[in-house]
């Protein structure tokens, strides 16, 4: 059997892209210097810098070059906007979230917690769309901010940001808007000021620049304290000698995917429904998580019944497919995931849960594969399961 | 990517003895759908001996490399063989497993162990004891995933586990919402003190003072007379150790110290854990 592989997990991370690399090499040969030096030779990184910040604020479409932060990775583009946010209004105690946030923004406001914070987590339905009722509902005088994703990671359902952002605006024009964009950047167009949000939070490593660099914007109106303390770089928000290879890479990804909208928004998205649509044909006892909800174009969750996901992952991995799964088993943490939990998908079908989700370099005779192989390897894992009379009863059910 | 060995890897990919058997003669099933892992196993027993296995699994890789490897292991074996092998057993047999996939064996011997609970029961057990297991079988602790305290105490004895998170690890037990943990730490010292227990009252109390005697004179004597110190034993009543201090020690601020830290630590840790230490002049 030769060796293939099949590359479906890009909510995950992605392959850097070619082009990326080209122009991140050299900064890390020739074009070494600090570009905070006061010499010629500093002259070339520090343009490559002002070029990258542009690059990135088109890619926001941000009012000005100024409002955008460079970080190392989308965990602390959150933790800064979150905690910069907050320690600028210490007399407001109040945070709305979401339930099916990413751990990175959830372990945080456990920990705000417990420093004193109150917490509201706002629901969604089977499908994974918000309840924007109870969002309207929690926004109050002390609400410092309220923090949603613009699209779930593992469903990959995107949430109303314009609209959440007018609740917000009516309710409470003092509270700020935090909106973690990182399963977005690269798959939908992003434009903060249409949108209406104060701080805006990508990682480059999922849409084709390397791993180590993120981004958050933050409007002219909003004022954090930064969380790295130290030199004046990032204007003072964010010290430590710019990343410049990196940040040369994230510019040109950004560059790069601002093209590449329109291929996610069709390519892209006609081979994730080819998988969607050949996985629910044949496969009798898989389910679509996220219904008829508003989707990224890549991502793709779904429930195979009465069997379990690392089970299918670890078949899967046998024949060089890369997935991932909502699994209690994946993870080592014993409980399904917390955002299938939260749209209540029922327990036969949860611990079943793959995500596929796709790239620009993904390819037709993968996805074609895919649709070959995976039926025989669910036939396989549904033959062990102690649930034969489930599985006959639902087979019924999808075959009349 | 978990770190699974070989021989797991060989029995997720072709898990031997896979289904079920009609005209079972023993059934038994652990886990379930909500918990993420279930186990049906089916025996055939025939003049004391199993004479065939099958199962059925919902759950991981480890899950059905488990029960794959559970069937193997016991089909051939007299049933009085067969009550005998353990989780550890059934992970050793898959060349281990990892610590947060423990459970996955436990699931096994769990599910052995509720298909021969009817099947020729140890004749000499006392009824009161009978009771009392079953009493402590149906007590659950984690009521996320439905573990009883006798999962957990047979865990804790089979495994030499310590801390709650390696009871989470081979049970599951306070994996989810945690409320549970405090009653899990309460089994783990529980059984720790009674274990504690057996080994203190396998002592008699002239060869604990024996002991006591040689503890102090070979080696916390030594090690105080390093300092330019020394010790002597005055008397034992019970687990009261009266001792002597002398030299650079008499008299010094630090003796309590030394006394409590070091004396009482040595001893309780060789000898019994109730032991008092008191400096007499």
């Amino acid at each position: 059997m030769d060796k293939k592989l099949v590359y479906l997990d890009n909510n995950a991370t992605t392959r850097v892209d070619d082009r990326v690399l080209e122009a991140m090499l050299p900064y890390f040969k020739e074009e070494y210097a600090n570009p905070s030096s006061m010499y010629e030779f500093a002259k070339n990184p520090a343009h490559a810098l002002r070029e990258a910040r542009g690059k990135l604020k088109d890619f926001f479409n941000a009012a000005n070059e100024k409002e955008i932060i460079f970080t190392s990775c989308g965990s602390e583009s959150a933790n800064m906007a979150i905690r910069g946010v907050l320690s600028m209004n210490k007399n407001k105690k109040h945070i709305i979230t979401t339930k099916v946030e990413h751990p990175c923004v959830l372990n945080l406001y456990q920990t705000l917690e417990k420093e004193g914070y109150t917490v509201d987590y706002i629901g969604v339905n089977s499908n994974g769309e918000l309840d924007l009722a109870q969002l309207e509902e929690a926004i109050h005088y002390d609400t410092a901010l309220v923090s949603i994703m613009y699209a779930n990671n593992e469903t990959g359902v995107i949430y109303p940001i314009q609209k959440i952002s007018e609740i917000i605006k009516k309710r409470n024009p003092q509270t700020k808007f935090f909106v973690d964009a990182v399963q977005v950047a690269g798959k939908i167009p992003i434009d903060v000021q249409a949108l209406g949000v104060d701080l805006m939070g990508i990682s480059g490593h999922k849409f084709h620049a390397p791993k180590g660099v993120g981004a958050l914007y933050c409007n002219s109106k909003t004022i954090i304290t930064p969380l790295i303390i130290g030199g004046h770089q990032e204007r003072g928000k964010r010290a430590g000698t710019e990343n410049v290879p990196y940040i040369v890479g994230l510019g040109k990804a950004a560059e790069i995917a601002q093209d590449f909208l329109k291929y996610e928004a069709t390519e892209v998205k006609r081979l994730r429904d080819k998988l969607e649509a050949g996985i629910l044909k044949n496969i009798y006892n898989a389910r679509l998580n996220t219904g008829a909800a508003q989707r990224v174009p890549n991502t793709t969750n779904i429930g195979f019944e009465y069997i379990e996901g690392e089970l299918i992952l670890l078949h899967l991995s046998d024949l060089g497919i890369c997935a991932s799964s909502g699994s209690a088993c994946t993870s080592g943490s014993l409980e399904p995931s917390h955002v299938l939990r939260a749209m209540n998908v029922p327990f036969t079908a949860i611990h079943g849960s793959i995500r596929f989700s796709l790239s620009k370099y993904t390819t037709e005779k993968e996805i074609d594969y895919v649709n070959e192989v995976l039926p025989g390897i669910i036939e396989k894992i549904r033959s062990i399961s102690p649930y034969q009379e489930e599985l006959a009863e639902l087979k019924k059910l999808k075959t009349n | 990517m978990w770190d699974y060995s070989e021989k797991v890897m060989d029995h997720y990919r072709n898990p031997r003895n896979v289904g079920k058997i009609d005209d079972a003669d023993a059934v038994g099933s652990a886990g379930s759908l909500t918990c993420g892992d279930q186990l049906k196993i089916y025996l055939k027993i025939k003049d004391g001996i199993v004479t065939d296995a099958k199962f059925q699994t919902f759950g991981c890789g480890s899950a059905v490399a488990s029960s794959s490897m559970l069937t193997e292991m016991i089909i051939g074996k007299p049933v009085s063989e067969v009550r005998k092998i353990t989780n550890k057993d059934i992970a050793d047999q898959l060349e281990g497993l990892p610590p947060e996939k423990m459970h996955c064996s436990v699931m096994g011997y769990e599910a052995l162990e509720d298909a021969l609970k009817d099947w020729g029961k140890d004749e000499y057990q006392d009824l009161e004891d009978i009771r009392a297991e079953e009493e402590k079988k149906q007590k659950i602790v984690c009521t996320c995933f439905g573990i009883t305290e006798n999962v957990i105490w047979d865990a804790i004895k089979q495994n030499g586990l310590k801390t709650v998170e390696e009871v989470t690890n081979y049970t599951k037990a306070g994996g989810a919402c945690g409320k549970c943990k405090g009653l899990i730490q309460d089994i783990i010292d529980t059984y720790y003190k009674k274990e504690e227990h057996q080994k203190s009252d396998g002592l008699s109390p002239a060869q604990k003072i024996l002991k006591i005697n040689t503890i102090i004179e070979k080696q916390i004597s030594p090690e105080l007379q390093k300092d330019g110190g020394d010790i002597t034993l005055v008397d034992i009543d019970g687990n009261r150790v009266y001792v002597k201090l002398r030299g650079k020690c008499s008299g010094c601020k630090n003796s309590t110290l030394t006394l409590k830290a070091f004396v009482e630590t040595s001893l309780r840790d060789a000898v019994s854990k109730d032991i008092e230490v008191i400096e007499v002049e």
